[in-house]
């Protein structure tokens, strides 16, 4: 066998080892992804499914209760209080004992009765705007179909028009697979930059650095050593969310696995090159740690991650250009829920070869400027 | 009176993972008040431990430790405002400066604020940081950064100053102003000091001394005592035909020879028993050998008794790996008008000097000389400012990688995997050096051989005691048998055992043509070197050979001074005409 | 005398301390520029509230009535519609995400309408944001529902709904998403500077053998706490006014409660997040590890696990659990009923005790790991 294939070998394998025999990095490499995944895959959810209501029905009429029936029967509402002043009202919202209060008019009943409209109103804590809108959805709902029934029943009069809604991709609109395949992205990033940011800093930290720079080993060999470990840890972390993500959460693989396994190998390439030039900036580790999560933190925020690209600013917008791993997600997403394949997702393959090449020239650059 | 510390059958042992490791079994020992006490031992005896002990900073197993009337375990917050303690590393904050450092003791130890000014002058002038109190602790010399944790340690005079190895890695000069401080210090209050040390010319300097081994006390007593038993068993043994390397070859490999270690032009010798006929008769008649007996000093001790508890077997065993070459004039390393700056700061300036094949090439300084950084330029590690250097002909740090093949490399401190284990770093090294399969698998073999490193193959590296570690980086910088080695301090902090395998080692490969490049510490060390140069803030001082050095040093007695007072006279030299 | 001495080493240790942060670049990074940057990615770079979504609007026979909802949806501040001749057309422009939705007329849209026949509004959404697409629905619906009102208005026909459904949103009236996230992240801030700062300077301690040589003196335990939590205390708080600042005078968020409340309560979480940041430095002893459990345990769980954009009472029971040790839940439930609702006793009052609670725990623990040993 060609000596410098062994000899990269020997490099990587040194790595690893440097890597899981040590205690505390064995645990960085295992700890942070369960916990994460625990936490974002059951913590993290827009979904809903305990809207905490208090009702104040001032109308004695049949429709009212009707009303109050469907309310109190849907899942995802839990009605904790009734209430029969008006002044109660305040005090359950703004200490958060309830997410909104539905106060059902007086002449309600009689209204409907006489075919005119009866009020409901609505008052909603904004302090989370987001869940308030979502749940304010989920009782539009609720009164809709309601809405057409009655009309049917008592007018029998059709809706004007019936609006047949159909999501794609995601029929029941489950938050849990947009963020899972999401946390796919989240920890392999944050696996890969910290094994790579580190790994230079620590040796320089420990004096082995210099060791190896006075033997004959060419520093291109050492940049690829340094870069072996997280591009492979990463896809054997990555490859192992993915599994959890089709056998453990359910959700469906719909696309093709040649270009999502693509995906994250270019994906992981940038991410190691953005690592080894923390690396060779850093001379200690503390400073790699935040180095890393100062570009974590951004690079997270601004992938889509948790929020559209399209709501924020058009100067943020473009920053968004450099990340790469809002490319990565838009691929697992497709991949995954979309059926994507090569052919639909190549605009977001050439920015991540471009980032990984651009990071790669670059440590190599620093590597070779600041060795000292 | 009763003593300030008494310990009595004290043990103590840690765990670590299931393994337990007894650190001090059943220590007994008193300190007599108002003098100077050595803890002395080699790495790994437990020193350390036993001073967080009195510190009341480790529980105890069994046992009972009185400081100060106290007992240390149950009253440890009472024992730790009346002893001072200055731990290894000096416990300064390298943020703070001079003063903000002296100011945080002084607060801590609750000296008034009325008392501080006299208290700082007298301190400041005794420690002569007076210069730099704004300075950064950070940015001190090694040798100022133990002076002022001393300085930190004394703001309010103790009844007890335990110091932890106070003088490791610190430079003679340096050493010999501590010691005067610590000497002022007991006369003017009377405190009781414990210092621990792997320096045994310090133990001369301690009225008692206290032997620990493997956690065991084996003698105390005053230097002299130890140093008794050996009368008439110390010579010096000189000859005109044999280089001091030579003759100290030839009888460190003797069975009734305990200690063979070189000095000046001679050999100091300590025989199993008080003749000496034998050793001269093991000589072919062709060679003629002086031989003169000289009084035992602490260290002789030491060395013996040690060897007595069974502990070591030097095995020069680096069998020669290549033909020596004729041309043994030949320049290897060329350095020339070599610069170094960093900002406006000159690290190394105008340094030039020249080593031939096959020499031991010695570069002596205190710390902050310019050593380092002049070594880390010869490696290829620094860029260089101006002036040239060639390496068996090539700067290293432009030339094809093919060009550091004939380098060996050993780091001032351990600079191996630590997490790896001793045969995991052989693999990657050899590997390094482009050695793969049978080559690979030939030199590890070697190593482990000849570094007796069989008994720890799967241990981490890190967790190798000291000797063991510096025998591996050994291994390592050697594994592709390179022509030209470099040693950067070499035996820091290494205890004397190890150190005299080291250079058993190092005098072999040098016989057999390795041209070897060292700094180092230890004076006495520098009479292992063909050569040497004395370097002081960036340049060179001195050049010559051992010999040399000491005549210039020497006054107009006809005793030759020793290297450490001829590198002491010569920076003071300089600090004169400066 | 003795109260002299002690005041004497505290003010030393504090000194240290104030120094030693100063000459740090990474605690002035940590304190000052994380906190810059986290509030300005929150501020103006994260955002759930939708607008301008691009939708795609296909009308198989148009006539005025198709003219008139498809001017509804022009009108929307919510929308940004484009037009496509064929559901063909739209839907692969929904494929390459050049659009979130679809909006399709089918058929004789007019004629269709208040008729008996079949559907005549198809809706398409891309729903692998399910959060966006439940949103992008709920717009559509609420488009349509005030366009037909109107519509049937104007046509004299009666649109007789039975129940008429109004809304109003208190303390958010603009539902702007920003308003919750800019006094979350502010939490978060706190967190870090607490938890992560705290667990990195002492650890330090550790690291560099520091440690050792301050046991040694007749420091107390107390002493060395108080040493450490009061700069870092002051620097939280420094932070915090900075936080608040921007809060106010950059992004617009409205503070409806009082002032000293919010150094009160500020103060208060300050000193959990401290404590919790020192318990888990006595008990790391070296950096690395401690920055790794700080924000494994510090700052995820804030960002996650405090209510802060996910709401708790959806979470699974055994995670609504863990959010009961999570300190940040209670100090962000303070501070966004402070910035947008006002003193409400209540809930301030039930956090405080909670974080009182925690206080009390988790300074016991600090002072009894905290033995003056090297064990």
């Amino acid at each position: 066998m060609n000596h410098s294939f062994l000899l990269i070998i020997a490099l990587a394998l040194k790595e690893f080892l440097a890597l899981l025999r040590d205690k505390s990095s064995r645990f960085v490499l295992i700890g942070p992804p369960i916990a994460q995944l625990l936490v974002f895959g059951y913590a993290a959810n827009y979904d809903l499914d305990n809207i905490s209501v208090a009702i104040y029905n001032e109308d004695p009429g049949i429709a009212s209760r009707e009303l109050v029936s469907r309310i109190e029967g849907s899942p995802n509402i839990n009605v904790l209080y009734t209430i029969e002043k008006e002044s109660e009202i305040r005090p359950l919202i703004d200490n958060r004992d309830v997410l909104l209060v539905m106060h059902i008019d007086s002449q309600f009943s009689a209204n409907i009765a006489i075919g005119e409209s009866g009020v409901v109103q609505l008052l909603l804590d904004g302090r989370n705007s987001n869940t308030a809108m979502i749940a304010l959805n989920y009782l539009r709902d609720i009164i809709l179909v309601l809405n057409e029934e009655w009309r049917y029943q008592n007018l029998s009069q059709a809706p004007p028009a019936i609006i047949e809604e159909r999501a794609w991709y995601n029929e029941n609109l489950h938050s849990q697979w947009f963020i899972i395949t999401g946390i796919v992205g989240l920890l392999t990033l944050v696996v890969t930059l910290i094994v790579t940011a580190l790994s230079v800093a620590r040796e320089r930290e420990q004096g082995t650095f210099d060791q190896l720079l006075v033997t004959p080993v060419h520093p291109f060999y050492i940049l690829i050593g340094k870069a072996l470990p997280g591009l492979l840890i990463g896809l054997i972390e990555g490859a192992a969310i993915i599994g959890l993500a089709v056998w453990w959460f359910d959700i469906p693989l719909r696309g093709s696995l040649f270009a999502l396994y693509l995906g994250l190998f270019l994906f992981l390439l940038s991410a190691v090159g953005v690592g080894l030039m923390i690396s060779a900036i850093c001379i200690t580790q503390q400073q790699a740690v935040l180095g890393a999560f100062l570009f974590l933190v951004p690079a997270v925020i601004l992938s889509g991650f948790a929020t559209p690209i399209a709501n924020m600013p058009d100067m943020v917008q473009l920053l968004t250009w450099l990340d790469p791993l809002k490319y990565f997600l838009v691929i697992i997403r497709s991949v995954f829920l979309e059926g994507g394949g090569l052919g639909l997702l190549w605009p977001q393959f050439w920015p991540m070869v471009i980032i990984a090449l651009l990071s790669l020239a670059m440590a190599g650059w620093l590597f070779k400027h600041r060795m000292y | 009176m009763s003593f300030p510390v008494e310990v009595s059958d004290l043990s103590k042992s840690f765990k670590s993972g299931a393994r337990s490791i007894q650190a001090l079994e059943n220590v007994n020992f008193k300190l007599s008040r108002g003098q100077v006490t050595g803890l002395i031992g080699p790495d790994g005896a437990g020193k350390t431990t036993l001073m967080r002990v009195l510190c009341g900073l480790f529980p105890i197993d069994t046992g009972e430790v009185k400081v100060l009337g106290l007992n240390a375990t149950t009253d440890a917050e009472e024992v730790q405002s009346k002893v001072s303690y200055m731990p290894q590393r000096f416990g300064l904050y390298e943020d703070l400066s001079v003063q903000e450092n002296l100011d945080l003791y002084a607060d801590l130890k609750g000296l008034a604020v009325e008392k501080r000014a006299e208290c700082y002058q007298t301190l400041m002038h005794l420690t002569g940081l007076a210069p730099f109190t704004d300075r950064l602790a950070g940015k001190l010399s090694g040798g100022m950064k133990q002076k002022l944790g001393l300085a930190c340690a004394l703001v309010v005079p103790p009844e007890l100053l335990l110091l932890d190895e106070p003088t490791v890695g610190v430079d003679p000069v340096s050493r010999r102003e501590l010691w005067e401080i610590v000497y002022q210090q007991v006369e003017e209050t009377g405190m009781t000091v414990l210092l621990s040390t792997a320096y045994l010319d310090e133990a001369e300097r301690c009225a008692e001394v206290i032997l620990l081994h493997e956690g065991k006390v084996i003698n105390q007593g005053s230097p002299e005592q130890f140093s008794e038993k050996l009368q008439g068993k110390t010579w010096l043994i000189e000859s005109e035909q044999l280089t001091p390397r030579q003759l100290q070859l030839a009888l460190s490999k003797r069975a009734d020879v305990v200690d063979a270690l070189i000095a000046n032009e001679g050999v100091r010798v300590i025989s199993g028993s008080t003749e000496v006929a034998s050793i001269r008769k093991s000589f072919p008649s062709s060679i003629e050998l002086k031989i003169s007996a000289v009084t035992p000093i602490f260290e002789d001790a030491f060395i013996s008794l040690l060897k007595k508890q069974g502990l070591h077997e030097v095995k020069t065993a680096i069998a020669r790996h290549k033909e020596k070459t004729e041309n043994a004039n030949e320049v290897i390393i060329e350095v020339d008008n070599l610069q170094r700056r960093f900002g406006d700061f000159i690290a190394v300036n105008d340094v030039s000097f020249t080593v031939k094949r096959g020499e031991i090439f010695g570069l002596l300084g205190a710390n902050g000389a310019g050593k380092s950084t002049t070594f880390r330029m010869l490696c290829g590690l620094l860029p260089l400012s101006a002036g040239e250097l060639s390496v068996a002909g090539v700067d290293l740090r432009h030339a094809a990688d093919q060009a550091r093949q004939k380098v060996g490399y050993m780091a001032q401190k351990f600079s191996l995997y630590g997490n790896l284990s001793v045969i995991q770093n052989l693999r990657f090294y050899a590997s390094a050096y482009g050695l793969f399969k049978e080559k690979q698998k030939e030199r590890i073999e070697w190593a482990i051989e000849a570094f007796e490193l069989g008994d720890y193959r799967q241990a981490n590296a890190k967790e190798l005691p000291l000797g063991y570690k510096q025998r591996l980086s050994f291994a390592v910088a050697l594994m592709h048998e390179p022509d030209i080695l470099f040693l950067d301090e070499p035996t820091s902090g290494v205890d004397p055992l190890a150190r005299r395998e080291f250079w058993a080692r190092t005098n072999e490969l040098a016989e057999s043509g390795v041209t070897v490049l060292v700094t180092t510490h230890f004076m006495d060390e520098a009479n292992y070197c063909d050569r040497l140069v004395i370097m002081a803030s960036g340049t060179v001082l001195a050049q010559g050979t051992p010999l040399e050095m000491k005549k210039l040093a020497q006054s107009d007695s006809e005793v030759l001074p020793t290297m450490e007072e001829a590198f002491i006279y010569l920076i003071e030299q300089q600090g004169e005409d400066g | 005398m003795i109260d002299a001495a002690r005041y004497q080493r505290l003010s030393g240790l504090i000194r240290k301390e104030s120094l030693q942060i100063m000459r740090d670049p990474s605690s002035i990074a940590i304190a000052f520029v994380l906190p810059v940057v986290l509030l300005f990615l929150f501020g103006y770079g994260v955002s759930l509230d939708a607008r301008n979504i691009p939708i795609g609007i296909v009308v198989e026979q148009p006539d005025a009535a198709t003219q008139s909802l498809t001017g509804s949806f022009e009108q929307s501040d919510y929308f940004s519609p484009f037009y496509f001749q064929t559901i063909q057309q739209a839907e692969k422009a929904l494929e390459k995400h050049k659009i979130d939705g679809i909006v399709w007329l089918k058929n004789d849209f007019a004629r269709a309408l208040f008729s008996k026949h079949d559907a005549v509004i198809a809706v398409r959404v891309n729903g692998v944001n399910s959060n966006q697409a439940n949103l992008t629905l709920g717009y559509i619906r609420g488009t349509w529902l005030s366009w037909i009102t109107h519509y049937a208005e104007a046509k004299g026909t009666e649109l007789n709904m039975p129940i008429q459904l109004e809304h109003r949103v208190w303390f958010n009236p603009a539902v702007s998403s920003r308003l919750f996230l800019v006094p979350g992240v502010v939490a978060i801030i706190m967190t870090l500077i607490g938890t992560l700062l705290t667990a990195l300077v002492v650890a330090r301690e550790w690291d560099r053998g520091t440690m050792e040589a301050l046991f040694v003196t007749p420091l107390r335990n107390v002493e060395f706490i108080a040493g450490k939590l009061i700069p870092y205390f002051i620097l939280g708080m420094a932070s915090l006014f900075l936080n608040f600042f921007l809060a106010i005078w950059l992004f617009k968020v409205p503070f409806e409660g009082s002032f000293w409340l919010l150094l009160l309560t500020g103060s208060l979480y300050m000193l959990v997040s401290l404590a919790v940041g020192l318990l888990i430095s006595v008990m790391a002893k070296n950096q690395f590890v401690a920055g790794q459990i700080a924000i494994i345990t510090g700052f995820l769980p804030a960002f996650i696990l405090s209510g802060f954009i996910f709401d708790i009472n959806s979470m699974p029971p055994a995670i609504q659990f863990i959010t009961h040790i999570v300190p940040a839940r209670y100090y962000v439930a303070i501070l966004q009923t402070l910035f947008l609702a006002g003193d409400v006793w209540p809930v301030i009052l039930a956090n405080v005790a909670a974080l009182l609670i925690m206080l009390v725990i988790f300074t016991r623990l600090v002072a009894k790991k905290t033995r003056k040993s090297l064990e």
